[in-house]
């Protein structure tokens, strides 16, 4: 991953906390400016679907976050980060099936204990840091250019 | 087959996208999950699901999804039918439950859009 490249776009987009009000506002943006880009659309859609995971993160657990969108000639990267209540044990956070999703985010469709193995399963690079009390953050990377796929 | 076929197949209600019942479908996924929707489920699929709110039209957009089936008889939220609107999505809804949704659906043709999971990364 080459941090120094050339960023062709920047932009930082806030998201409300524990509120489905706008839920999934940022990834229906994410994909328009994207394809707007001429990303290839099978990158496009990676990009907004590990979006989408983590707006729906902060909408379901964090007091407020945003999401920064970097894409640069190669790769596109997408950083989630809230202030909130953060997670215990990341480790157990990341097997599929773990959840301490509420009522009010089933009835959503989710908080069945998917989104950061489908985030990281989407991403070329995942990485999540987290302090219970303050929020978490998280660091994905999609490679544009198809021959990198499947690099971790 | 069209989506026109489809709504006379499930004798389906149509919410949204009166003027988008002549787009081709050949496959379809369904689940109430919508991080199995987004883990499973490919573009230019039919959703059949039993939920109802925006997030079934904000999941169909990120994957481009074709159209939203929403399965045993229930409606689909005003702000989702205002969502679906904006983003283009067709929503039609049928009293099938989503089993016999599929089934019907099936025997027309209409296939799943992957058959079984794999245990290695594939994107659509």
């Amino acid at each position: 991953m080459n941090s120094h490249e050339t960023v062709v776009y920047e932009n930082t987009f806030p998201v409300e906390g524990k509120s489905f009000n706008n839920a999934g506002q940022v990834s229906t943006q994410v994909k328009a400016l994207l394809q707007k880009m001429k990303i290839p659309i099978k990158i496009a859609r990676r990009a907004a679907i590990v979006t989408y995971e983590a707006e729906i993160n902060i909408c379901s657990y964090a007091d407020h976050g945003k999401i920064i969108l970097r894409v640069t000639p190669e790769e596109i990267i997408i950083e989630a980060i809230d202030e909130g209540q953060g997670i215990a044990d990341i480790e157990a956070a990341m097997e599929e099936g773990f959840s301490t999703a509420t009522e009010r985010i089933w009835r959503m469709g989710f908080g069945a204990g998917m989104g950061l193995s489908n985030m990281r399963n989407f991403s070329d690079y995942f990485h999540i840091t987290s302090e219970v009390g303050k929020g978490t953050r998280l660091k994905m990377i999609i490679c544009i250019d198809d021959k990198h796929l499947g690099k971790q | 087959m069209t989506l026109r076929e489809v709504q006379k197949i499930l004798e389906a209600e149509v919410f949204v996208g009166y003027d988008q019942l002549d787009i081709e479908v050949k496959t379809a996924f369904g689940a109430d999950l919508m991080s199995d929707v987004l883990a499973f489920a490919k573009a230019g699929s039919l959703l059949l699901t039993g939920l109802t709110n925006p997030q079934i039209v904000r999941t169909s957009d990120v994957l481009d999804i074709a159209a939203i089936i929403i399965v045993r008889g229930k409606r689909p939220l005003p702000e989702t039918i205002l969502l679906a609107e904006e983003l283009k999505i067709p929503i039609l809804g049928t009293k099938y439950i989503l089993f016999e949704t599929a089934g019907r659906l099936y025997a027309k043709g209409i296939v799943g859009c992957i058959e079984t999971v794999s245990a290695t990364r594939e994107f659509s």
